[in-house]
């Protein structure tokens, strides 16, 4: 992607920097020539069709050659390989989501290298955009909308990821990368998560715990979120909440997730209703340990 | 008739005489000095966002305190300062001395639009101490983060609601003013240039603005009641908001600009002593933006998600609209030839706008082309570039514009020294703060950023150093004319030998302008006539 964008751009540049370099040297080049103590009587010129004509067309025949460039060389980026990998992505204040064909999920973007990857991305909430500067290139994540990005990591690397739609305080940290492997190590990576994913060696006595007390009409596991937030990657977050009316930001540690079951109202996690009723006497306090331990393990 | 409009004050006394006068003259100075009050509240908010980001991570506030700010900066820069800067205030002034009428059509009009103005500034302004903040939205009031957002973005969205009006009403009134009220001789191919684009920008004013203002409504109903025109999650369309938004804030790129243009279609010819070169051409040209000026908007939304065919086409119009801005610098630029140059403090700022637009207007070039676009939208090489154009651009001419009627609106003359070193100044601190910025968007450091990782940091660091440089030319700037006003000598009635019916008059021009209307018999520019003072200052 990247060489289609330095090609318009060194084009584009070299004609831009003509055009300034010409405008600049006949305005320093008139200004002095016809200066006034040199030439004090000017002489009655009040146009030219000809030169008219020439500075008509000429930039219009060059602004076409830069659009064309533009426009076939974003052909190019819009054209889906046909044996691209499919991911698809999540944006959301202020984290990115990705979401592999066997349906775990990442917080950075695992790639194998040299392999086109094709990205579906959608928003859960605002406006985001979904930028790797390395590639040069960028597409805004909609809610309600699918919109889609595919690039090829040229080799094996990490890429930063930005978001360049501004969503919100947290805008400048919405970061993430691209980890390009090599396509065996990715094959081996992927294996390994669909194991893991499929097989849920681990936590699977808690899970029970979180079924029998309904917590999971609310919440889920796998950072989607339902009327309340998800338990995934909950566990050490910075988060905003709201404390009797005001807005305040903590850090969600045990004490945290603790005073969340037995006393929930105290403090409310930003952008949902405040709806949970206390579970105070009814989990009891080993399982709701396993239930703090499962939510760590998370992430 | 004899006493300047300083001292005729209809019969009002105090401060009444000024907000309460129906001359063109003194309303056209109510709005140069309220606009020079949100330029500067605008420029320190944008000195502290730079001092903020001279250094990665917390510098001097918090990142909901920086969201603000940019959104304030936005808000004031472009609604307060930069679309009625030069229309409203210079305008107001000169167009109907350029045309030789004795005010605008609709003088109590007139009025109304700048206490309209007035209101919806402080309306935006008192978002800062009512509860819940300044909005924190960015000056686009992208939904459906405006929606969300607990900030007063509904306060902020009436205050651009109540100033619409008074942009449609300015406009209509120079519409009809042109139409209706030139002085005998004046056809329309007579008519100075400033007034040209005063008039294709009044039609912008008139047709786009009424589009920003539903969309605003629309806005501040969806927060009140949930109507969902914009939330998906209740059947609406985020990129519905974009489209409208841009419908009316791309025309209003021009609304900056075309003035901006005008100003230096008079002053080139002035310091050259000659005709302007290409009139019709310069004419047409600004017409031609104007027209084209309406259906480029999507070329904000090249990332948006926007249908591939619409960004096509919308690159190719846009690269298109770069035609006619190109023909007009190249006229300004023979205009010079075999003239007999003075570069004195207007021409020399006209010098800086040719420089600092034409960077403007090329990297705009880069951002037309869909490729490109894909790598910088959203970066700080887009904040560069609409610096260069909107400041280096618009605020530059309207630098040129204030020295060049300085002496016509005031009848005294500022220190050229002095104007002459802020200029330069400025120049040198405009570059530094904004040059880096295409570096560091090319280098991918998107823009509304409040916090950025390491690789960015000298560029910002320099960026910063330049706004220091900036802020002491203005300083300069405004001090010289400040002095000026109060202690300037003498400026005598056309101190620059212009041609236009404005130095024909007195400086200050009378209450009513003229003591008899001119009759015009020639080109606005034409320096053939007869016992036409010659002689330098």
């Amino acid at each position: 992607m990247s060489d289609k964008v330095n090609e318009t751009t060194l084009i584009i540049l070299i004609i831009c920097l003509a055009l300034l370099g010409l405008v600049t040297f006949f305005m320093i080049f008139l200004a002095v020539r016809y200066r006034r103590k040199k030439n004090p009587d000017p002489e009655d010129i009040s146009g030219s069709l000809p030169l008219e004509i020439a500075w008509t067309v000429i930039p219009t025949i060059l602004v076409f050659i830069m659009f064309w460039y533009g426009w076939v060389n974003f052909k190019v980026m819009r054209t889906v390989p046909e044996n691209a990998f499919n991911i698809n992505v999540t944006a959301r204040m202020w984290s990115w989501s990705f979401e592999y064909p066997d349906g775990f999920k990442t917080p950075t973007l695992m790639v194998p290298a040299g392999k086109p990857v094709n990205l579906d991305i959608i928003s859960e909430d605002v406006l985001h955009s979904l930028f790797i500067p390395a590639f040069k290139i960028k597409e805004d994540a909609v809610p309600g909308m699918h919109t889609r990005l595919w690039f090829t990591a040229p080799s094996p690397g990490e890429y930063t990821i930005f978001c360049s739609e501004y969503c919100g305080q947290g805008h400048s940290s919405m970061l993430s990368k691209v980890i390009a492997m090599t396509e065996d190590e990715f094959a081996a990576w992927y294996q390994t998560r669909k194991d893991e994913a499929t097989g849920r060696r681990a936590g699977e006595e808690a899970s029970q715990v979180l079924k029998k007390h309904g917590c999971l009409d609310c919440h889920t596991t796998d950072g989607s979120a339902l009327t309340g937030p998800s338990f995934k990657g909950i566990y050490g977050k910075k988060i905003m909440v709201i404390s009797s009316g005001k807005e305040r930001e903590l850090t969600a540690d045990e004490a945290y997730l603790r005073k969340s079951v037995l006393d929930p109202d105290s403090d409310i996690a930003k952008g949902y209703p405040d709806i949970m009723p206390s579970f105070k006497d009814e989990i009891p306090e080993n399982e709701l340990k396993d239930i703090i331990n499962y939510i760590k393990e998370l992430k | 008739m004899g006493t300047d409009f300083h001292t005729n004050t209809e019969g009002r006394k105090g401060i009444s005489s000024w907000i309460f006068s129906t001359d063109h003259k003194r309303i056209g100075l109510l709005y140069l000095y309220s606009i020079l009050g949100f330029f500067l509240t605008g420029v320190v908010i944008g000195l502290l966002m730079r001092l903020e980001l001279i250094a990665p991570g917390k510098t001097i506030v918090s990142a909901r305190t920086y969201d603000s700010l940019f959104t304030l900066h936005g808000i004031i820069m472009i609604f307060f300062f930069i679309i009625p800067g030069v229309p409203a205030s210079l305008g107001n002034f000169l167009l109907p001395l350029q045309i030789g009428a004795r005010d605008v059509a609709f003088p109590r009009i007139n009025l109304l639009s700048w206490w309209l103005y007035m209101i919806a500034g402080i309306t935006a302004i008192s978002t800062i101490f009512l509860p819940g903040g300044p909005p924190d939205t960015g000056w686009t009031f992208y939904p459906p983060y405006s929606i969300r957002t607990p900030t007063n973005v509904s306060v902020a969205a009436f205050a651009a609601f109540i100033i619409g009006f008074s942009s449609i009403l300015t406009g209509l009134n120079f519409i009809t003013t042109i139409h209706r009220l030139r002085a005998p001789g004046m056809t329309w191919m007579r008519m100075p240039l400033f007034t040209w684009t005063l008039y294709s920008t009044a039609w912008v004013q008139i047709l786009a603005t009424p589009v920003i203002a539903i969309t605003l409504l629309l806005l501040i109903l969806e927060r009140a009641f949930g109507t969902g025109f914009f939330d998906p999650s209740k059947g609406g369309d985020p990129l519905m908001f974009e489209h409208l938004f841009w419908i009316y804030s791309h025309p209003a790129v021009y609304v900056m600009i075309l003035p901006a243009m005008g100003i230096i279609s008079e002053i080139v010819p002035t310091f050259s002593r000659k005709t302007v070169f290409g009139y019709r051409a310069i004419v047409f040209s600004g017409l031609t933006i104007a027209t084209l000026g309406y259906v480029v908007w999507g070329h904000h939304m090249f990332t948006s998600g926007m249908s591939d065919v619409s960004n096509m086409v919308f690159s190719f119009i846009t690269f298109a609209v770069a035609v006619p801005s190109g023909i007009k610098v190249f006229n300004w630029i023979a205009t010079m030839y075999k003239g007999s140059v003075e570069v004195k403090p207007p021409m020399l700022y006209a010098f800086a706008f040719i420089f600092l637009f034409s960077i403007g207007g090329l990297t705009g070039l880069i951002n037309s082309a869909v490729a490109t676009n894909i790598h910088i939208h959203g970066t700080f090489f887009i904040v560069a570039h609409f610096h260069y154009t909107m400041f280096g651009g618009a605020g530059f001419a309207f630098f040129a514009g204030l020295h060049y009627w300085f002496p016509k609106m005031t009848g005294r003359m500022y220190n050229f020294r002095a104007s002459t070193v802020a200029c330069i100044t400025l120049f040198i601190g405009f570059n530094v703060l904004y040059f880096p910025m295409f570096l560091l968007g090319w280098q991918g450091m998107p823009r509304r950023y409040y916090d950025y990782p390491p690789e960015f940091h000298w560029n910002n660091l320099i960026s910063t150093l330049g706004s220091w440089i900036l802020a002491a030319g203005l300083l300069i700037m405004f001090t010289n004319l400040a002095r000026a006003l109060f202690k300037g000598e003498k400026a005598g009635n056309n101190p620059w030998d212009g041609t236009t019916l404005e130095w024909q008059t007195t400086s200050p021009p009378p209450h009513e302008n003229f003591a008899e209307i001119p009759v015009v018999t020639q080109g606005p520019y034409s320096r053939k006539r007869e016992g036409q003072e010659t002689g330098d200052r």
